[in-house]
């Protein structure tokens, strides 16, 4: 079944005085405990910007646009600038239509 | 009684007079004949009197409380001469003064009394000839009456019911004697939608044939320039309100099918509720709304529904459900909603309507008011998709499951055309729609699965979502404000309704007391500005 295999991580690392996490997999609710994780990495690593790179990311669903969200919040309340790669070209217009590119740069 | 009493306008009140003193030397008197505007009343004892006494009544001696003896004493009248023929009091003749100045004598009396029985019987027969004549002219003049009418509502109905690919449609209309309002009408789109009408106006002949010339002009106007039912009834009832005569007025029903889905959108405006036969039972397609031309800035309730293969609705009119049986009783609501339920499999649904009211109300039934049936039936059965282009299936309530959900539509649709971003704005529409679905309907029970349904249409896909979450609506897709969201005065969840409708052309809730369905229209093309 997929939601059995549909794993997800994501992996925090430095690159300068940013923080590139690396996003794999499905970003839906079961996603919310890696999200968390990751953002105590930035601010352990005293992070002063953050990347979120989606290359790997197949799948994202309303409610990982709300952890994406969530995490943008807990970013902009530290004034830490968000930045996100590797969007495909759907999930680019859904950053547009919800307005997140508003508030993070996509490269 | 009001015959009878202006014929004895026309009979009394002959009254001799003297010629103008000024006008001599003159060779003989003239007679002229005075209109006595004279009413007797019912109850005047004269009439009692003159039943009794057929002989020439003197006014001077006669003894009789009378109001209309006392009127003609005042006009001068002297002798009353009843018309009697075989009992019935057909006319009196009135008599002045002598020309003479003497009084009448018994000769006079006798002439007078042979010249009434000469001229009763002969009066009556006049009197006859001339009523019926009326009668004939009255008749004549409703026969044409209605056949105005016929004419004008036979012009305007449809001469043929829509041929839809896996749909059987039927009308059957049969005018009551007199010629009730009843009409329907049958309206084609483009995109290959049809419009559905059934309506009555009130009153019956002529004046309602004239209403219902405006009111289907009307409607089908409006009906060019906007889809929905809705705003059509709205638009006509706008109209309309300023054009019909005083309390007159026309319920009407208007429904769109897209036939290729099933999909109905429907409004009523104050018409009798329609059935739809479903595999779980009989429902009414309700909406709200008051009857065309009644009062101004009317709004008109919108609704929708999704018929299955197997499943039907009926649009009718009073001249069924107000149909009486010999002893009195009425055909009902009831009586239909159940007929509906039971009906045996294989009769057409018209005959089979048509024969229960026949035996309902008897083979010499005068039928009492116009009788309209316009069904619609999906061909196919239950469970099977009804025509090549649906597919159905169900994906079990489970948190990951609206990738199935979302993988299988696109296996389905793959070959219709779908640019790859509108292909990936779908699956994202069916993702997220199968989510609400099993989450806010299903409440992830593994016993309810969530039921989607594509259809190919000629330059859409339609994909519908149910669960069975009835009752009350869910929240509505209104745009997450995501200042508030980032501020943390707002969850950072909601954005499920605001994706579907962003990501397809057109999105529909339909909610009944047992499913929750949502729809979804992805044009296959690209549309203008992509």
């Amino acid at each position: 079944m997929a939601e059995k295999t549909a794993a997800f991580s994501a992996e925090t690392s430095m690159d300068g005085e940013t923080a590139v996490i690396d996003l794999r997999g499905e970003i839906n609710s079961q996603a919310a405990a890696a999200f968390d994780a990751a953002y105590s990495e930035v601010a352990r690593f005293g992070a002063q910007s953050i990347l979120l790179n989606f290359a790997e990311v197949d799948y994202i669903n309303s409610t990982g646009i709300a952890l994406i969200v969530g995490l943008l919040a807990r970013a902009r309340a530290a004034h830490l600038p968000i930045a996100a790669a590797g969007l495909s070209d759907h999930y680019r217009e859904i950053f547009t239509i919800t307005r997140l590119s508003d508030f993070m740069e996509i490269q | 009684m009001t015959t009878l009493k202006s014929l004895w306008r026309n009979f009394i009140g002959k009254k001799q007079v003297e010629p103008a003193e000024t006008a001599a030397p003159s060779p003989a008197p003239i007679t002229q004949i005075v209109a006595l505007d004279l009413d007797i009343a019912p109850h005047d004892p004269l009439l009692t009197y003159v039943q009794h006494s057929p002989g020439v009544i003197n006014t001077e001696q006669i003894k009789l409380d009378s109001p209309a003896i006392t009127a003609m004493r005042q006009a001068d009248i002297k002798l009353v001469v009843p018309l009697v023929s075989q009992g019935e009091l057909i006319g009196l003749v009135n008599l002045g003064t002598r020309l003479s100045e003497q009084e009448y004598s018994s000769d006079d009396y006798k002439l007078l009394s042979d010249l009434a029985t000469q001229a009763a019987p002969a009066l009556r027969v006049a009197q006859l000839v001339k009523q019926q004549q009326l009668e004939a002219a009255e008749r004549e003049r409703m026969a044409q009456e209605l056949k105005i009418a016929r004419l004008i509502q036979q012009t305007l109905l449809p001469q043929a019911v829509p041929a839809l690919e896996g749909w059987s449609v039927t009308a059957y209309y049969q005018p009551a004697r007199a010629v009730g309002g009843d009409f329907y009408d049958f309206l084609y789109f483009p995109d290959g939608r049809v419009g559905f009408i059934v309506a009555d106006v009130t009153d019956k002949g002529v004046p309602a044939a004239m209403v219902m010339a405006t009111t289907r002009t009307l409607l089908r106007a409006a009906a060019e320039r906007l889809i929905a039912p809705g705003a059509v009834l709205a638009r006509t009832n706008e109209v309309l309100v300023q054009e019909i005569p005083p309390n007159m007025f026309v319920t009407c029903f208007y429904a769109v099918l897209n036939p290729a889905s099933g999909h109905l959108v429907y409004a009523n405006a104050g018409h009798d509720v329609p059935y739809r036969y479903t595999h779980d039972g009989v429902v009414e397609l309700r909406a709200t709304g008051m009857p065309l031309g009644l009062m101004p800035d009317m709004g008109y309730e919108e609704k929708e529904a999704t018929l299955d293969a197997g499943e039907y609705v009926l649009l009718y009119s009073d001249g069924l459900v107000e149909a009486h049986s010999p002893e009195r009783e009425m055909f009902g609501f009831p009586r239909l909603q159940h007929l509906l339920a039971d009906r045996p499999d294989g009769d057409s649904l018209k005959d089979f309507l048509l024969g229960q009211l026949t035996e309902f109300t008897g083979a010499g039934w005068e039928q009492e008011d116009d009788v309209t049936l316009v069904t619609l039936m999906r061909n196919g059965h239950s469970g099977q998709p009804g025509a090549d282009n649906l597919v159905e299936f169900e994906i079990p309530s489970a948190p990951g499951n609206e990738r199935l959900a979302m993988q299988r539509a696109a296996e389905i649709v793959q070959d219709m055309g779908l640019s790859e971003r509108r292909l990936d704005r779908l699956k994202t529409a069916v993702a997220e729609a199968t989510m609400n679905a099993m989450e806010h309907g299903n409440k992830y029970q593994p016993d309810k699965p969530v039921r989607l349904r594509v259809f190919r249409e000629e330059t859409a896909v339609r994909v519908t979502i149910s669960d069975e979450g009835g009752g009350p609506p869910g929240p509505t897709a209104a745009a997450p404000d995501l200042e508030a969201k980032l501020a943390g005065e707002q969850s950072p969840r909601g954005w499920g309704l605001f994706l579907i409708k962003n990501m397809v052309d057109e999105m529909h809730v339909h909610q009944d007391d047992h499913h929750h369905t949502i729809e979804l229209v992805m044009q296959l093309t690209d549309q203008p500005g992509e």
